[in-house]
């Protein structure tokens, strides 16, 4: 039987006026991040409900990225600050649950930094990847 | 079911380079709900934007998916085309697949593999979507400003000058403010009142502006556009419509010794008065708490002596309900109180001044008209000590002060200074200061004449103690760059003292439900880019309210918010952005966790009668929010206990069907 | 900076508790000071010494035993610095540093008399034992 290469997969909410335009910049500057990385725009990072996180490590998600405008800098002047104590109680709780601190981040990435962007993509599929699959949480029921 | 159509751009080589435009295609057309798919060089150009709209007509598509850049690029563009071809525009989706795909990745088969997955991604959300119409609401006219300073004056004017009637409040009986109050301005030294009564006659003067004054705001609802304002003009117990301020009353009125507030409780004034000379509305008040005939019956003079017949010593608050389209906020700001700074006596001498009461003190118009006087014994002081950064630059913990630079303070005294020298040459003036910050038009250019010209001796370190001793004050003081404890034998102490918000500001703040900082400034919308408007749409910010300013800023700001305010006075409707925030109202149990997070105010609740099964009828506390207000973060969403709250455009269902095509 | 010089600041910067970092070099310290004339270095430039590491002039100073700790500087510091508060610090540094533990814990049980208040035990033990 031949082994498949493991590929983490790794599912990134980006608020639409920093991150995701960071993201957009990485493109422009032709920054290279792993393509296991799918992004997902939502207005602010603090739309990320919770069990948007939980549900994409039981569909199998291997680590799980939010990313958000610099603290202070929010488009909605607090909706980053909502999303960093959501999700310390989140991942906190995941830690719990044996799902690595690593498969779990909040970052902060402007609409200036695609450098940072592609970095930290990099760095955070790196760590993932290191870990392996993720199967803690995963709903085999939801494998077809 | 949704009938869908997918467009797969090439972007030239710029997509195609790198992924696959036909297998993408080609994938796509396999999912749920796709009944159509093509593949184009330049999906944006007029003829990619044809292909759309033929496509939407011949396969009578519901919603659309477009692989190609950015939606910060083009999801605009593709939304119009589908509203040209009678598409809902919100039935579109972008699926990113250059700026974060094939501009980021090099292999063919990786590309294209992310590119179907972000493209499934779409279509998954796409099924979900439904048609949005954002809201219309309408605007009223008029704006309201709130406080008479020189910035909400020039606001009022600006407004008034397009066209829009305009409203001032003010609590004060005259308009003014602090301005008024001042003897010259810094750098170019005119006098205050030769700049700022000429706008308030303006003021007066304007059909389209209407004063309230020795009033105050009590309620505000409603939203932008449409905000019902509560006013309380409060009881004067004169008549305005008939004083003519001839001033008969305030010569004659028995009773002498009640502080005047105008000159900072230096001298006294009688109580009935008229604030100062060129007050705007030139009308006489009677302060309840001194009146003889308003507290025992006994008295009348006033009324004996009006001419005009304006005196009511029966007159009530009376409250005032207005319609406004936008509300500008200029309550200003006030000195700190020195009493927590015992060191610096201000308590115990008279001598030991602030710099607002040193203004009145050199005023012409002020208590010693003009003369430059030691408030105690009406002594020429021969030695003056100005000390810097009283309360202003303290650490967080220190109870007594701010942790801000209170940014004007360097400056007037500065002016102080050299105007003291100016005038009595023969008096040693010091200064105490930590940094001297003047960044400024010709602000640098002042400090350094005080210095070089008018001998004002500048001395780096801070005040520690003032101690009255006899008829002097003894101040000790360290010099940093000499490395010395001086004791200087001074007639006069004058304390910058920092400068905070009014206290009003707070519960105005609360009735708007504009956001405050922790020093109780008004927070921008956005620091940079949106420095005079309120997170809270349709409320406005002037002058120092929001932060400290010198005039030359506060008149800048009052200007950029009043073409705020005509930017919006301007539209007849407004179009709000459909993508917001609405709760399910069987779902809700009114609990207000979405209220508290909201960041404008935009969620309130209602008492709403359900029929029940059994036909009884049952009352609920649920939330609504105001479209209008809402901006569509959806921090509510995710605060909502029992998940009724949901965003339009990105809905739950809609975030969660994109998370699991991804994971698939 | 000497690793010794560093071990010493970060000694002195955590028995007092005081940050001199803190500091914005307005000299209210020195202003309030009623011993000034008496230091050879004034509260400001204590503080300035111990935030840029020079602290060894300070420990053979007089100074130290100037200060009263009155703690004038303490009240009236706007940022909060507290610098009476590493005056003794330094002054602690210098008596251990003296010292050469001149009391260990074997000594502590001989001490203890009815007379004695326990309290003075306790602050002699913690002034010289390094």
């Amino acid at each position: 039987m031949q082994v498949k290469e493991y590929k983490p997969l790794i599912v990134a909410f980006c608020c639409n006026w920093c991150s995701y335009a960071g993201a957009d910049l990485a493109g422009n500057n032709r920054l290279n991040y792993p393509a296991d990385v799918k992004i997902i725009r939502v207005p602010c990072s603090c739309r990320v409900n919770p069990m948007f996180v939980l549900r994409a490590f039981q569909r199998g998600a291997d680590g799980v990225i939010l990313c958000g405008c610099h603290p202070g800098d929010c488009h909605y002047t607090s909706g980053n600050y909502y999303t960093r104590r959501r999700m310390a109680l989140l991942f906190s709780m995941l830690d719990y649950l044996c799902i690595e601190r690593e498969r779990t981040r909040v970052e902060w990435v402007s609409a200036a930094e695609g450098a940072k962007f592609a970095a930290t993509m990099n760095d955070f599929a790196e760590k993932v990847a290191a870990l392996g699959e993720n199967k803690r949480l995963e709903d085999l029921r939801c494998k077809k | 079911m949704q009938r869908i159509g997918v467009f797969v751009c090439w972007c030239g080589s710029n997509i195609a380079g790198t992924v696959d435009v036909v297998a993408v295609a080609e994938a796509l057309k396999k999912e749920p709900g796709v009944v159509f798919s093509a593949n184009y060089q330049y999906m944006c150009s007029q003829a990619g934007q044809d292909l759309i709209k033929n496509a939407i007509k011949e396969h009578n598509l519901t919603g659309i998916v477009v692989c190609s850049c950015s939606p910060r690029m083009h999801e605009a563009t593709f939304r119009k085309t589908a509203a040209a071809a009678g598409l809902n525009p919100y039935m579109v989706e972008i699926a990113n697949i250059r700026e974060q795909c094939s501009w980021v990745h090099k292999e063919m088969p990786i590309g294209t593999e992310k590119a179907i997955i972000l493209g499934k991604a779409a279509v998954a959300k796409v099924n979900l979507n439904t048609p949005l119409v954002p809201g219309e609401s309408p605007v009223t006219k008029r704006a309201l400003v709130i406080g008479g300073g020189i910035a909400g004056i020039q606001t009022a004017l600006d407004i008034a000058d397009a066209g829009f009637e305009v409203d001032i409040v003010e609590k004060k009986p005259t308009i003014g403010g602090k301005m008024a109050q001042l003897d010259k301005t810094f750098p170019t030294l005119d006098c205050a009142a030769c700049i700022l009564t000429p706008k308030m006659v303006d003021v007066a003067q304007n059909e389209k502006i209407r004063i309230f004054s020795y009033s105050e705001v009590t309620d505000v609802k409603g939203f932008v556009g449409n905000f019902d304002v509560t006013i309380k003009k409060k009881a004067r117990y004169v008549k305005e419509e008939l004083c003519t301020g001839c001033g008969a009353c305030t010569e004659k009125c028995p009773m002498k010794k009640v502080p005047n507030d105008f000159n900072l409780n230096m001298d006294t004034k009688r109580a009935i008065y008229i604030p100062f000379a060129q007050a705007v509305p030139k009308v006489a008040t009677i302060d309840p708490d001194y009146c003889n005939m308003l507290k025992n019956g006994k008295c009348g003079v006033c009324s004996k002596v009006c001419a005009a017949g304006a005196i009511d010593y029966t007159q009530k608050d009376e409250f005032i309900e207005e319609k406004y389209g936008a509300i500008v906020v200029a309550t200003g700001f006030n000195p700190i109180s020195m009493d927590k700074f015992d060191e610096f006596a201000y308590n115990q001498s008279k001598d030991v001044i602030t710099s607002l009461e040193f203004e009145r003190l050199t005023n012409a118009a002020g208590p010693t008209a003009g003369k430059l006087l030691r408030p105690s014994d009406h002594k020429h002081p021969e030695k003056i000590v100005f000390v810097q950064c009283v309360g202003s630059r303290c650490d967080a913990c220190n109870e007594k002060g701010k942790e801000y630079c209170s940014k004007i303070c360097c400056m007037y005294t500065a002016k102080h200074a050299m105007l003291t020298r100016d005038k009595y040459p023969d008096t040693e003036v010091y200064v105490f200061y930590i940094d001297v910050r003047t960044p400024g038009k010709n602000f640098d250019e002042f400090y350094r004449r005080a210095v070089e010209e008018y001998g004002v001796h500048y001395i780096k370190g801070m005040v520690g103690k003032v101690v009255p001793e006899g008829d002097k004050l003894i101040v000790q003081a360290s010099d940093l760059l000499d490395n010395k404890q001086l004791k200087i034998e001074a007639d006069l102490v004058v304390l910058a003292a920092a400068i905070e918000p009014d206290k009003s500001a707070r519960p105005l703040a609360t009735l708007l439900t504009a956001s405050m900082d922790t020093n109780d400034f008004f927070t921008e919308a956005h620091p940079k880019l949106r420095p005079v408007e309120s997170p809270t749409a349709g409320v406005f910010l002037s002058g120092a309210c929001q932060g400290p300013k010198d005039i030359p800023e506060t008149v800048a700001q009052a200007g950029a918010a009043a073409s705020k305010v005509i930017g919006l006075l301007a539209k007849d409707k407004l179009t709000g952005n459909p993508c917001v925030a609405h709760s399910n109202e069987m779902m809700c149990n009114g609990c207000s966790s979405c209220e508290r997070v909201c960041p404008y105010g935009a969620i309130t609740y209602e008492d709403k009668e359900f029929r029940m099964p059994d036909r009884t009828t049952l009352m609920r506390r649920i939330a609504v929010v105001n479209p209008a207000v809402c901006q569509g973060c959806g921090c509510c969403t995710v605060a909502c206990p029992s998940g009724a709250m949901d965003l339009k455009g990105f809905a739950s269902e809609q975030i969660i069907a994109e998370v699991d095509a991804i994971c698939k | 900076m000497s690793n010794s010089k560093k071990y010493l600041q970060e000694e002195i910067i955590r028995t007092s508790g005081v940050n001199p970092k803190k500091c914005m070099r307005c000299g209210k310290c020195s202003a309030t000071c009623p011993a000034y004339d008496e230091m050879e270095y004034h509260p400001h430039q204590f503080v300035y010494m111990v935030e840029s590491g020079n602290i060894e002039p300070l420990l053979e100073s007089d100074s130290l035993y100037r200060c009263l700790t009155c703690f004038a500087c303490v009240d009236r510091c706007p940022r909060s610095v507290e610098p009476a508060k590493l005056v003794e610090a330094v002054r602690l540094a210098a008596i251990r540093k003296q010292g050469n533990n001149r009391m260990t814990a074997n000594d502590v049980p001989e001490l203890i008399d009815d007379e004695t208040p326990q309290q003075l035990i306790v602050s002699a033990f913690r002034k010289y034992t390094k």
